[in-house]
């Protein structure tokens, strides 16, 4: 029973390194940014345990917001040059 | 010559290794009671939330060389030859542009809340900023751009107003013979109000602007 409130923890940690991989091994690019985003937004509920609020909410807002929008214009600006090879 | 630059690569990793692994190994001499410290100082900072305290008032400098680099990093984009704008895009739905409508208020509003409880609570000219940035890449996203073309002859001056105003702080209480952004006690709030304000208007700006790229504010149609 002493394990229960480990529980989520260990769950959260798992989840981190899960999207983590994702997002590094994805091979097509659009996925490994959703992965990317989720990664954050998971990395923000860590630094909420960890009784960081200010660090979640500049990861939260930073990390998984703008960087997120960020990547995926440079995606679709990939995509968009893809297309002009023959 | 591959095989050689290998062993150089393994032999710079392990004297990391070993400068690590004898950091670690070091015992720890106990410094100074650092958030005792700041508990202390918090009456004169003029906020009573230590982390913006500590951002803005007593490490006021590094948070004045961030807002350099993201100036930096602005320029440094807006250097690079620009590429084509992403083709195929979709005309915006209707669902999409009376969300923005919808959310784009609140998000300005959480923004500047998010701002002056900084001064009590989580919250900062950072956080603010992105999401004011969020806001205008909302609007963007929803082909309400007509603010681009506003931003397009005012970038620089828009993204420069938050080092400036910090620097004329920094100027102001080394002229007034204190130390360089060493704020006065009785005017700390304020001063760290006006700084954040301005800072978060210039990152919300040059995080828009990053997001355009490079030259997309002058090759759109007005």
């Amino acid at each position: 029973m002493t394990l229960l409130p480990l529980a989520p923890d260990v769950l959260l940690g798992v989840a981190l390194l899960f999207t983590a991989w994702r997002a590094l091994y994805t091979q097509a690019l659009f996925p490994a940014v959703v992965f990317f985003v989720a990664f954050g937004m998971l990395l923000a509920l860590a630094w909420m345990r960890l009784q960081a609020p200010d660090v979640a909410l500049a990861e939260a807002a930073i990390g998984a917001g703008l960087t997120g929008a960020l990547l995926m214009a440079a995606v679709a600006r990939l995509r968009g040059r893809d297309e002009d090879r023959p | 010559m591959k095989a050689f630059a290998s062993a150089a690569l393994a032999l710079l990793l392990a004297g990391l290794a070993a400068v690590l692994a004898w950091t670690v190994t070091r015992p720890v001499t106990p410094g100074r009671d650092v958030p005792a410290l700041i508990a202390g100082a918090l009456d004169v900072s003029g906020v009573s939330h230590p982390v913006t305290a500590v951002l803005l008032n007593f490490r006021g400098y590094d948070t004045l060389l961030e807002l350099v680099v993201l100036l930096i990093a602005l320029a440094g984009v807006r250097c690079l030859a620009p590429l084509p704008p992403p083709r195929g895009s979709a005309p915006v739905g209707g669902v999409l542009r009376e969300l923005a409508s919808l959310l784009l208020p609140v998000l300005v509003l959480v923004a500047v809340y998010l701002l002056w409880a900084g001064a009590t609570r989580p919250g900062g000219a950072f956080q603010g900023g992105a999401l004011l940035a969020a806001a205008g890449i909302l609007a963007l996203l929803a082909g309400r751009d007509r603010f681009l073309w506003r931003l397009e002859h005012r970038l620089w001056p828009l993204a420069c107003l938050g080092v400036a105003v910090f620097l004329a702080v920094a100027a102001g209480t080394l002229a007034a013979g204190g130390v360089l952004l060493g704020l006065p006690s009785a005017h700390a709030g304020t001063l760290i109000l006006v700084i954040e304000g301005f800072a978060l208007l210039s990152i919300a700006v040059t995080l828009v602007a990053l997001f355009l790229g490079t030259g997309e504010l002058e090759d759109r149609d007005p």
